[in-house]
């Protein structure tokens, strides 16, 4: 069974210490996913796995076996910035860039866990059928996207642009 | 001699003192910085425009290629092994089975690796870059916990890392210096800092204390910090011949060129250094024993190299800032005037580093006061060489400056605001210089309007909110500016009227690139898309460091020398038909696509019509920026006024910054949009300082017990509030652009911010950084 | 990391017939296991994908639930009857770890997860009794704020990381197993050991033994339960102190009550002794006080985390006045 990653089914590495973040980076040289810790504590590495954000960095790549992996390289559809992508750049939600990637994967699984009403260590309503991403719902469920360069309130605000104020 | 000789002769240690004095007392017009920049007086252009980065569009879809990420046929993978004590030998050593694991390719150790010279230590010389100047992997010896004590090449990072853990050491120790009090105990030193004792004293201080009808006199204490930018360290090396390619994640490429030659016993030249993309730096990505022994592997295997510290690599070979321990002690009048200001303190270095954390700086310029006592003495401890890290000095500094002064306040029962007013300088008090530009009290008004700081209840503990208690605490940042010899640029403009500037230059996400395509457009009456900014190349012209908040002034005076240059050259070509015949180069500016006489614009020609009369495809001038007098002349700094609230909470004592803003003052700002990112990049640095960061060295071993981004906290989103940053935008005159640096300004001041906030909310006091809930609860 | 191999389970008892084998391990998300290869620490031969096997959760006939040890951190906090009926387990997963890794960590594997301790984490460079049994330990007298105040031992001071486990401890539920010797159950509080001389030895789990599921009993009083957690910075980081508790109140007093804490020993620290001071009492303040002090009489500081003693008992008395409306 292959990995099936932005549209390209990819065999499995026969070593399966390989990660699917050293799969995608040294492998398939998709260098857009980063690596910042290798140990789950930056997000840097987050991708989309059938739509959920994860670390690739903790995940090794032969458990990803029969799964869609989404990068940030798969984002852009006919060479167009994805929406979330124009408003990084609008409200510079990053300075050096190297955790933008991941900052970008992550919200996208996120703004999908607050549409089908996961709840947050924020939320006051457990029972809500829906999460409204207000600024403190936002920050909390982006917390496990480090930025060293402080690009935090521009990546809350791009985030707020295009999944709240959107209305999506 | 004219000044500019003399000056280049003290750059290179011959009479110093004299070419000071000299250049203190020249006229303004013979210096740098003497005749204002003329693109101040634009104010309707480019500059201060909210131009989104250039390099955006790459960054967001993960395109632009960091060190990690060169591509290279037969790259090999390298894992590093670690010291596990701090000082002694290596006893044993057995390799074989490593060398015989799967995939290997080699496998490094004092016993094999190339003869190489130590590292030429930072500030030791003009393009010195290395963290230490120890020997790197050369003899068995242990200088600090975590040394490298081997590199495994293989065909894979998996076989690699695989390998590491199969290389057999044994070590004998020997006595090591691993206490910060048993260090102190065995005496301190005076502090060298760019060779000069961080020390001074003016009239009597500790007399005039004593006699201050009020006063405070405290230590606080901070402890080491590690910058941890989220790209770890990394190159990709590849020798083509004797020549070597090190694609590096650098905010020093030239430097780095030249130290790699003089280890390697090679010309600088045959250095080629690239860092396109650095993913954050703050002051660790220059030179460190990795790329040493990337390149050294590189040559030994005769295979490219990739070599990508882990997290705990990053913590073990790269070293951060160091502790502190300070006394401030601050004598005023009744009224506030400060009599007294005394900072002085211990802070622990290496003996193969330069580095003693010069906390005192910012006291030097801060207030006005008649006696002062500062001193930086530092200790020695067997560690990983201590670094710069984000205003070295001044962020630590103003937590004990900015604290004391508001335990001062509030030992007179005066807004903490009032009181700096008060103690406003009218010149440099420690120095004499004028300031070039100073409008801090500027910068608290208008902070403090927008900030609400006039319905802070003085009392402390005064304000509620169900668990929380509430308060608003204030401090001022501040960071010199500076401008390092070296700068040099070159200009290319081709026939079409497109500009290319090429300088070795730097951008790890502070904008540089963006904002000096706007400068130089501006410049040269051109459109942003017809300017290209190179950059990020050893073999580019200058030798720009991105440190010392000092890129922006460097690039800029050498465009304008550039400029210079070009505008001459173009006069010559333009020649006798053009409407420009006959004027100087100082008489014209760019504007609209080509030249025009500054006070006549209707004497104009286009780029375009002078290239192709002339029968030009381009023109290309190199040109070195004049060596930084002016910084000898004048008094240059960057301010702010930091406001900070927080909210405590009463059960728990977890602090959360509810509203931050910054209000600064450090000349023109050149884009709106990405200096507000490097504020805040600096402010949110700052918070992480005051309520959660520390580097936890265990005294007993030496060794860091939190390499991880799990342990060693960092602000997250959820930490970070909205922060409001502002500015005066009142242009420096004597700094190139009007713009004095923005990239270290924002860390400094956040600590005391935010514990006299938690004063303010608390009546708790706390002096020992960071400020975890233990301590207030 | 050393070679290993890998192969994915079929089914349970596939599962459990590799992974009796020496040298075996299960994973299911990774998200601890995989860390812990990669620094060293652990080092299986042959590990055994588990994460595709018992996704469901189902109401048992009583009202409470099972829940296949294969499901999701996220999965199970967001599932309404969770958050309904179990409150307080829906908050204690979401206030652990990031979104990401509740995306990937399984219920299994978070009962397994393992120590924080920052010497245990040195493999290289630090003593260790939990890593290599009998060769001292270097967190006793070095960084411990972070480590145990209740039932350590002299061999190992460590603490649990968990916050799902903490709402387990308090909700009582049974863990269920398979191995090589058939199916078993287990308490939830038994399951975690405290250190003693073997920290090595953290569950009771046969070696080969497999977490199948985790029953939650039907628990009314669960519905009106909460998690509090006490970290060096607002989100994403391990628990100084955690507490979890579920209440009954009626007519001010206090018909029963659950509460474990988090953060503070070796397991997931069920309070027994503060439960049995507040069953049957008035709901007060003082009573509070008082059954945070019962269970926290035998609390022993170490060098850097005395403070969690008093916050311990703080955040008890906030939790239970929370919960049952009476506060200071």
């Amino acid at each position: 069974m292959a990995i099936r990653i932005n549209g390209t089914d990819v065999q499995a590495p026969s070593d399966p210490r390989v990660s699917l973040l050293d799969l995608l980076r040294e492998e398939l040289h998709l260098t857009g996913t980063k690596k910042g810790c290798n140990q789950g504590a930056c997000g840097a590495c987050t991708v989309l796995v059938d739509g959920e954000r994860v670390v690739s960095c903790l995940a090794l790549a032969v458990q990803y076996e029969g799964r869609e992996i989404t990068t940030v390289e798969g984002l852009s559809e006919n060479g167009a910035l994805h929406p979330l992508q124009e408003a990084f750049v609008e409200h510079d939600g990053f300075q050096c860039g190297y955790c933008t990637p991941g900052q970008i994967c992550s919200a996208i699984g996120m703004a999908g866990e607050a549409k089908r009403g996961v709840p947050s260590h924020v939320t006051e309503d457990l029972s809500a059928e829906t999460i409204t991403l207000t600024h403190d719902e936002l920050r909390e469920r982006m917390s496990g996207n480090l930025c060293r360069c402080g690009a935090y309130n521009g990546i809350v605000a791009a985030i707020t642009e295009t999944f709240v104020e959107a209305g999506e | 001699m004219s000044i500019i000789e003399q000056a280049k002769q003290a750059a290179q240690g011959v009479a110093q003192t004299v070419v000071q004095k000299a250049v203190e007392l020249a006229p303004e017009s013979w210096l740098p910085g003497g005749k204002p920049d003329p693109l101040i007086h634009q104010k309707h252009g480019l500059i201060g425009k909210p131009v989104s980065r250039i390099d955006g569009p790459l960054k967001v879809q993960g395109k632009a290629p960091f060190a990690a990420e060169f591509p290279m046929d037969g790259l090999t993978y390298a894992a590093v092994a670690f010291s596990t004590l701090p000082k002694g030998r290596i006893a044993s050593l057995d390799t074989s089975e490593a060398e015989a694991a799967p995939g290997v390719v080699l496998v490094m150790t004092y016993r094999n690796a190339p003869r190489m010279k130590a590292m030429p230590v930072f500030m030791s010389e003009a393009k010195a870059a290395g963290g230490d100047n120890l020997p790197v992997m050369q003899d068995d010896r242990i200088h600090w916990n975590g040394q490298p004590v081997a590199l495994v090449l293989a065909e894979t990072q998996e076989q690699a890392d695989h390998a590491k853990t199969l290389i057999r050491l044994t070590y004998e120790a020997e006595p090591a210096t691993t206490s910060f009090a048993e260090a102190k105990a065995q005496g301190t030193h005076p502090g060298l800092f760019m060779g000069s004792p961080m020390k001074q004293e003016i009239g009597d201080a500790e007399a005039a204390l004593a006699a201050a009808p009020v006063k405070v006199d405290v230590t606080y204490t901070t402890p080491r910090h590690s910058h941890n930018p989220i790209e770890p360290h990394a190159a990709t090396i590849v020798w083509q011949g004797d020549d070597l390619v090190v694609h590096d994640a650098s905010q020093a490429v030239t430097h780095t060129a030249w130290s790699l030659g003089n280890i390697f016993g090679i010309e600088e030249a045959q250095v080629h250094v690239t860092s396109p993309y650095v993913g954050g730096g703050f002051g660790s990505k220059t030179l460190w024993q990795h790329q040493v022994l990337g390149a050294a592997a590189a040559k030994l295997a005769g295979r490219p190299v990739r070599i990508a510290l882990s997290r705990e690599g990053v913590y073990r070979m790269i070293g951060g800032r160091t502790l502190t321990e300070q006394r401030l002690a601050i004598g005023a009048t009744k009224e506030g005037h400060f009599e007294a200001i005394i900072h002085t303190g211990t802070a622990p270095m290496t003996h193969h580093n330069a580095m003693p954390e010069p906390f005192i700086l910012a006291t030097k310029s801060a207030y006005a006061a008649r006696n002062f006592k500062l001193d930086v003495e530092v200790t020695y401890l067997d560690m990983l060489a201590n670094t710069f890290m984000r205003a070295p000095g001044e962020s630590v500094g103003t937590f004990a400056l900015e604290s004391a002064v508001d335990e001062m306040a509030v030992a007179l029962g005066m807004d903490p605001v009032e009181l700096r007013a008060v103690n406003e300088p009218e010149k440099d008090p420690t120095d004499n210089k004028p300031f070039s530009s100073r409008n801090i009290v500027e910068a608290y008004r208008t902070g403090a309007e927008r900030f609400g700081w006039s319905k802070r209840n003085p009392v402390p503990g005064s304000v509620r909110d169900g668990e929380w208690q509430v308060g608003m605490g204030v401090a001022t940042s501040t960071y010199p500016y500076h401008r390092m010899p070296g700068g040099a640029a070159k200009l290319t403009l081709t026939r079409d009227g497109r500009m290319q500037v090429e300088i070795a230059a730097h951008e790890m996400g502070m904008g540089t690139a963006t904002a000096q395509t706007q400068v130089t457009a501006e410049r040269f009456g051109l459109e942003l898309d017809q300017v290209s900014f190179a950059y990020g190349d050893s073999f580019l012209p200058g030798q720009v460091l991105a440190g010392g908040s000092q890129q922006t002034a460097s690039i800029g005076a050498s465009v304008v020398a550039a400029q210079h240059a070009l505008v001459a050259e173009l006069l010559k070509l333009a020649g006798n038909d053009s409407p420009l015949a006959g004027l100087r180069a100082d008489e014209v500016g760019g504007m609209e696509g080509g030249l025009a006489k500054l006070d006549e614009p209707g004497r104009h020609e286009t780029y375009a019509s002078i290239l192709s009369r002339a029968q030009r495809d381009e023109v290309s001038v190199v040109a070195s920026a004049p060596p930084p007098l002016e910084t000898m002349h004048w008094s240059m700094h960057s301010w702010g006024a930091m406001f900070c609230e927080v909210r405590v909470n009463s059960v728990t004592g977890e602090v959360r910054v509810s509203r931050f803003l910054g209000s600064f003052d450090c000349g023109r700002i050149l884009n709106a949009k990405t200096a507000a990112s490097q504020f805040r990049g600096g402010i949110i640095m700052g918070l992480g300082m005051a309520l959660m960061e520390e580097t936890q060295f265990d005294e007993r071993s030496g060794r860091v017990m939190n390499p991880s981004l799990a342990e060693y906290h960092v602000p997250v989103h959820l930490d970070v509030p909205e922060i409001e940053v502002m500015w005066t935008d009142i242009a420096d005159p004597h700094a190139p652009m009007g713009a004095r640096g923005i990239g270290e300004i924002g860390i400094t001041g956040v600590g005391a911010a935010v514990a006299n906030a938690i004063y303010n909310a608390t009546g708790k006091r706390i002096r020992d950084l960071p400020i975890t809930l233990d301590k207030l609860m | 990391m050393i070679p290993f191999t890998y192969a994915r389970a079929a089914n349970t008892a596939d599962a459990v017939v590799h992974g009796s084998a020496v040298g075996t391990k299960y994973i299911g998300g990774g998200t601890n296991l995989v860390d812990l290869m990669r620094e060293g620490i652990e080092h299986p031969q042959a590990l055994v994908d588990v994460s595709g096997l018992s996704r469901d959760i189902n109401e048992t006939a009583d009202g409470g639930l099972l829940i296949g040890a294969g499901v999701k951190n996220t999965a199970l906090a967001e599932h309404r009857l969770v958050r309904t009926r179990f409150p307080v387990l829906s908050r204690a997963i979401v206030a652990g770890a990031s979104g990401q890794i509740r995306n990937m960590a399984t219920v299994g594997g978070n009962l397994l997860q393992r120590t924080r301790c920052t010497y245990f984490y040195d493999d290289t460079g630090a003593r260790c009794n939990k890593r290599e049994p009998g060769q001292g330990c270097d967190a006793v007298d070095g960084f411990n704020r972070i480590h145990a105040i209740l039932g350590a031992s002299p061999a190992c001071v460590a603490t649990h990381p968990s916050d799902m486990c903490v709402a387990l401890a308090a909700l009582d539920a049974v863990v269920h197993l398979e191995g090589a010797g058939g199916k078993r159950t287990l308490p939830f509080n038994e399951l975690h050991r405290l250190p003693e001389g073997r920290p090595d030895i953290e569950t009771l789990l046969e070696p080969g033994e497999l977490i199948t599921a985790v029953e939650l009993p039907a628990q009314p009083m669960a519905a009106h339960s909460t998690y509090r957690k006490v970290r060096d910075r607002a989100s994403y980081a391990f628990a100084l102190v955690s507490v979890a508790a579920a209440l009954e109140v009626d007519g001010g007093m206090i018909r029963d009550v659950r509460l474990a804490l988090g953060g503070v020993a070796h397991k997931p620290w069920r309070a027994w002794k503060a439960e049995e001071v507040l069953r049957g009492q008035p709901a007060s303040q003082q009573l509070f006080q008082a059954a945070a002090e019962a269970e926290l009489a035998n609390a022993t500081p170490l060098r850097d985390n005395g403070f969690k003693i008093e916050l311990a008992k703080r955040t008890i008395i906030a939790v239970l006045g929370d919960l049952s409306g009476v506060s200071a």
